[in-house]
């Protein structure tokens, strides 16, 4: 299988693993989508060195960009590429991300270690508002 | 020092997030066995995912920025530090934006309606625990 297919059907089976296996439900709550996004930007900057700099390297037969050039940089954007990286790379983060918050909260919702939760913040004049 | 570049990245990563178990009590290394179940599964299935793409040579590694350290099979060390970073940042993301907005996550569920533990939930908000 290319990078491409195997990149789609990691996003279905942890999409499905949260919805029908653990029933975390992670992609139907707010909290995820607005964690998310702070992830993938910081995502696009961390993979970004590892692809822009060739020290990942990708072989343009498996994706739907081309092969990171022997002596210079990948494109930024365009030919398949988001910030240096394969597109392909978005979905196998994804996947790697929602997988794990959903392992996480699956188990917190077990019972094991939900205590004690997050929050509230050092510094912070939120907790007088309860 | 250029053959320790990704593990760099990972590093930065790492404390980068690490600042939100502090300042914003994301408290998920203080959920440590939680946390170890959770990067069990994710390792396991990711590391065979990379054993496969690097045997069907999807992806390869500049040897001059990692360590040349394999960690299993034909994966890099890297690949599997980068399996366990990358979900520990995810996994204090969410918690610190839980700790700022206290959305729902869902697995509150079980406690919200016990007392006790609504009265244990109190008293971490107010902070008593960590002064």
């Amino acid at each position: 299988m290319t990078y491409t297919q195997l990149a789609i059907v990691g996003v279905v089976v942890a999409v499905s693993a949260d919805v029908f296996l653990f029933r975390t439900k992670l992609v139907t709550r707010r909290i995820f989508w607005v964690s998310y996004s702070i992830i993938i930007f910081f995502q696009l900057i961390s993979n970004g060195v590892l692809t822009g700099f060739g020290i990942v390297r990708y072989n343009g037969l498996v994706i739907l960009g081309s092969s990171t050039p022997v002596d210079a940089p990948p494109p930024m954007f365009g030919a398949g590429r988001v910030f240096f990286a394969p597109v392909e790379d978005l979905f196998f983060g994804f996947a790697l991300v929602l997988l794990s918050l959903t392992l996480w909260v699956w188990l917190g919702r077990r019972g094991i270690q939900r205590e004690p939760m997050a929050g509230p913040p050092r510094f912070s004049n939120r907790k007088l508002r309860k | 020092m250029k053959q320790f570049a990704y593990l760099g990245v990972l590093a930065v990563c790492l404390l980068g997030t690490g600042l939100l178990e502090v300042f914003l009590r994301a408290r998920v290394y203080r959920r440590w066995l939680r946390l170890i179940l959770t990067l069990v599964p994710v390792v396991f299935i990711f590391t065979h995912w990379d054993i496969y793409a690097i045997s069907q040579n999807h992806w390869t590694f500049d040897s001059d920025y990692v360590t040349g350290k394999i960690a299993v099979a034909n994966v890099p060390l890297e690949e599997v530090c980068f399996f366990i970073a990358i979900p520990i940042c995810s996994i204090l993301t969410l918690e610190a934006v839980r700790s700022m907005r206290s959305w729902p996550v869902g697995d509150e569920q079980a406690s919200q309606n016990t007392h006790e533990l609504n009265t244990s939930v109190d008293s971490n908000r107010t902070g008593g625990d960590e002064q």
